[in-house]
């Protein structure tokens, strides 16, 4: 089989991009007869080329599209010539599509990037080349389409290059290419425009064809993430994965990271067969000398070069979502095979992707690109995105909705795993628990303000009090007047809010204490992430269940009424949501219960267990 | 196990980018499929597949939806594969719409498409409760196919939303989903139609018979040729079936799937013929000419 060369085309909306695709698939003959029969038919209908075929209606997909004029999502097409296969990631221009070019260029080899030469480098043209950059794309065709707009004029092109080498300079880019070009007229696409010799270049076809883009992985040290483990019977058991850097054969020495277990390869097991050695690439399945515990997510690595591991990344992050990203909501990371919990501890800065300058942020929003620092819930093996894209790429993933959020590039470990331990205590949760004659726990109040959380918590308070129970009441009022004084109502603030609650709670339970917590804490993710911290019989979620009516009735602070008048932003059931719990260890009706029944259930519930 | 030679050709990158998809799914899938619809492209799925779990068998079913106008030597051929593959074949079959008497002679193509192949798929995989189904189709096929993700995610009622879809970077795959959500799992997304028959000829994977040239009853309707597979077939008056060399380019249900005029019988000669082609392979596909988007519509309703 031929090799595939895989590139994204970029430019802004009216730079020709599906037209150069387009002409790319006529040229090289992959346009069938019915299609182009459909294809006359679509340019009468929606073409935008008079009486021409209007190429670009071949690549531009769903219906949607079509009627609007512009590529809304990723489309990929396929063609072949004699001397290689291609795969194209045609991309929308438009900056609230930052997601889909990123998605085109995370597996593209070279970009070609469309300039409109009466327009020469536009703030959009800059921004995709960063995207590309920072996506570890390293060879670029700068494509100046509409020559025969500026009647190939040489001292437009030229000038059009200068501008680029000069921004490109720190892009890192390998190599770029600048070809003079019309797309609407095939010129210098597949065929050498006469009248314009000045340029003694490749046309485009040429250059994709021939373009080296092979890079050295297989010199480097084996890598292979476990992807799944094959065991059919008790006779085999192999580990199947796509080696991701080196080459491996029978008799190497591996080590299984993290773990540390160390092994002898046995056999490198293909269909009906064996092999002898398996490259940079290829899907296979490893069987060992002898029984080790690997699971899926572990790399199996060359045993003198190991993978290193770490649980603190400093990392750049695409946001993908409608839903911001915040520092201290719990995500979960992919990473190659491994899937863990993951935090956003920082956002250092994002990027002003058209500007290529630094801007403060608190939170990343769709289409922002920022560098954060990231905290696994276990140590993970990695390599930096830009030794190895298959060991370096992750995505983020929402908990609640199973929504992909963000995808990101480890830069860097912060610090290795291997250095921290945890400081070991003689005297434990366990030992201070028995002193106290009591067993831990935190119970959790949630609903809106003026639901009667506070009351309830109180007096559930004063009964265990008066039964001897060591515990300790956390308000949310109370605890904004100290600890958590600096934080505001948005939504990011809120989310760090209940994050060093629940942490502060933590050490209290591991104190020996009952520990009552009476929040509004507004979204599900921060519920259960406080869960998370606790075991299984620690955490107690109540619900205390008033209707917004009823609690603006209420109005004990005199807050909705503050809200109604506009006084206060961001205030919950009104312009902040309020995210129900769906199972709640507790519910409370706070209609029909009174504040008295309502600690009578909780304590049952407390002591039911 | 059978060794054969060792150092075999080296994979393809192909090759290997499906081996890895089809692994992903069924390490994250609590209860998957594959649909096998016994042509060319599920031969090669089901090949690569066999590959990625070897020496086991590939620990999910066979999944095929039969419509009861499959061509006769298709049905022969599926029964033959799946006992060769050790692999369990699971056959459903909209049996409301077959009592209804729903033919794609009687009814149109549109309509009876709808109750045998969708309704019908939506049937099965509820009834086997999959989380995961993998399908064999490519991007390269038809325009909506081709901006649909390697792992599409199917929300409840299987419906396909094309503005909703997860962005897939790399080869990371979000395999989450929530209860009576689905994903559809397409491990050939990014061959074309000469990789999978340069492909069926290197490892010399079988197909079905009616790929090949051979003397078949036919009859022209529309402009198209019609193979007369059984007594089903309603001749009209003074129509009587001829005897002409064909093949299939696609395989389908016999009354919606045209066949071509070719002597080719041999795997070379089918890739010179599919290098030089004019026109594309779903041309022969009747459903897709149903009306401009109809593959994209069918799709957000939930077919393949």
């Amino acid at each position: 089989m031929l090799d595939t060369l895989r590139f994204i085309t970029c430019g802004s909306v009216d730079d020709g991009k599906s037209t150069l695709i387009g002409r790319l698939l006529y040229e090289s003959k992959q346009i069938f007869d019915d299609q182009l029969n459909e294809l006359e038919r679509a340019s009468d209908k929606f073409g935008t080329q008079g009486k021409e075929l209007d190429l670009a209606l071949l690549v531009d997909g769903l219906q949607a599209e079509r009627e609007q004029g512009i590529t809304i999502d990723v489309a990929y097409r396929f063609f072949a010539t004699e001397k290689r296969k291609f795969i194209v990631a045609d991309t929308p221009g438009h900056e609230q599509y930052t997601r889909n070019m990123a998605t085109g260029a995370s597996t593209a080899d070279l970009a070609v990037l469309l300039v409109d030469a009466r327009k020469g480098l536009l703030i959009q043209t800059k921004r995709h080349s960063r995207i590309v950059s920072m996506l570890g794309v390293r060879h670029v065709v700068l494509a100046i389409n509409k020559m025969d707009m500026v009647a190939w004029n040489q001292a437009t092109y030229e000038a059009i290059v200068a501008g680029f080498q000069t921004f490109a300079a720190d892009l890192g880019f390998v190599s770029i290419q600048a070809i003079p070009l019309s797309a609407l007229s095939g010129d210098n696409v597949a065929h050498r425009c006469i009248g314009a010799e000045w340029y003694a270049g490749p046309t485009v076809l040429d250059y994709l064809e021939s373009i080296d883009v092979s890079k050295a992985d297989e010199a480097k040290p084996f890598r292979m993430p476990v992807q799944y483990v094959n065991r059919p019977n008790s006779e085999f058991r192999g580990y199947c994965g796509t080696v991701a850097s080196g080459s491996v054969k029978a008799g190497d020495a591996i080590r299984v990271v993290p773990g540390g277990a160390e092994a002898k390869v046995k056999s490198i097991v293909v269909w009906q067969g064996e092999q002898a050695i398996a490259n940079t690439g290829e899907a296979i399945t490893l069987t060992l000398d002898r029984e080790v515990d690997v699971s899926r997510g572990q790399v199996i690595s060359s045993a003198d070069n190991p993978i290193e591991i770490s649980d603190q990344f400093e990392v750049s992050v695409l946001c993908l979502s409608e839903h911001q990203l915040i520092p201290g909501r719990p995500y979960l990371i992919k990473l190659h095979t491994s899937q863990v919990g993951v935090t956003i501890t920082d956002i250092k800065h994002k990027l002003d992707i058209n500007q290529g300058t630094h801007l403060a942020a608190n939170t990343l929003a769709l289409n922002d690109i920022g560098e954060v620092t990231l905290y696994t819930s276990h140590p993970i093996a990695f390599e930096p995105y830009k030794q190895s894209k298959a060991l370096g790429a992750f995505i983020l993933i929402d908990r609640m909705t199973n929504e992909t959020v963000g995808a990101g590039m480890i830069n860097f470990a912060l610090r290795r795993a291997s250095n921290i331990h945890w400081q070991s205590l003689d005297v434990n949760k366990a030992a201070r628990s028995k002193l106290k004659t009591q067993k831990p726990a935190c119970i959790w109040f949630t609903g809106l303000s003026g639901s009667g959380k506070s009351t309830i918590a109180n007096l559930l308070e004063k009964r265990l009090h008066a039964e001897g129970k060591h515990t300790y009441l956390l308000d949310g009022d109370n605890v904004r007047h100290g600890l958590n004084r600096d934080l505001g109502f948005t939504e990011a603030d809120r989310v760090e809010n209940i994050r060093r609650v629940a942490e502060t709670a933590k050490l209290m339970v591991d104190a020996g204490l009952i520990v009552i917590v009476s929040f509004i804490s507004p979204y599900r993710a921060e519920r259960e992430f406080a869960r998370s911290l606790f075991e299984q019989d620690e955490f107690f979620e109540v619900f205390v269940d008033t209707p917004l009516e009823e609690c603006e009735k209420r109005d004990t602070k005199g807050l909705y009424a503050k809200a109604r008048r506009g006084e206060i932003k961001n205030f919950t059931g009104f312009d902040s949501p309020y995210e129900k719990p769906t199972t709640p260890d507790v519910w409370l009706d706070g209609l029909i219960t009174s504040p008295d029944e309502a600690a009578a259930q909780v304590k049952l519930a407390l002591q039911g267990d | 196990m059978k060794i054969s030679t060792l150092a075999t050709a080296k994979q393809s990158a192909l090759e290997s980018h499906s081996i890895e998809i089809i692994r992903e799914a069924v390490a994250t899938a609590s209860n998957p499929v594959m649909l096998y619809s016994i042509g060319k492209d599920s031969s090669v799925m089901l090949h690569l597949a066999r590959k990625a779990f070897w020496p086991a068998p590939p620990p999910f079913p066979l999944l095929h939806v039969d419509t009861t106008w499959k061509f006769r030597e298709m049905i022969a051929f599926r029964d033959q594969v799946a006992q060769e593959c050790g692999m369990e074949l699971r056959v459903h079959t909209n049996e409301v719409a077959k009592q209804e008497g729903i033919s794609p002679f009687i009814h149109g193509s549109e309509r009876y498409t709808d109750r045998m192949k969708t309704e019908a798929l939506k049937q099965a995989l509820d009834a086997g409760g999959y989380d995961l189904i993998f399908g064999g189709a490519r991007r390269d096929e038809e325009k909506s196919r081709a901006k649909e993700r390697v792992f599409s995610f199917r929300a409840e009622g299987h419906r396909w939303a094309p503005k909703a879809q997860r962005p897939e970077l790399w080869n990371l795959y979000n395999t989450r989903i929530n209860a009576g959500e689905t994903i559809r799992v397409f491990p050939l997304s990014n061959w074309t139609e000469a990789d999978i028959w340069q492909y069926i000829q290197s490892e010399k994977i079988p197909i079905v018979p009616l790929y090949f040239a051979k003397e078949r009853p036919v009859v022209k309707r529309g402009g198209q040729w019609l193979m007369v597979d059984d007594e089903r077939f309603p001749l009209e008056p003074g129509e009587t079936p001829e005897m002409l060399q064909v093949r299939f380019r696609t395989l389908g249900c016999y009354p919606l799937t045209a066949a071509m005029e070719s002597n080719a019988n041999t795997l070379e000669q089918i890739i010179d013929e599919t290098l030089a082609a004019s026109s594309s392979e779903r041309q022969g596909r009747l459903i897709d000419h149903d009306g401009a988007g109809s593959m994209e519509r069918k799709k957000q309703e939930g077919y393949f």
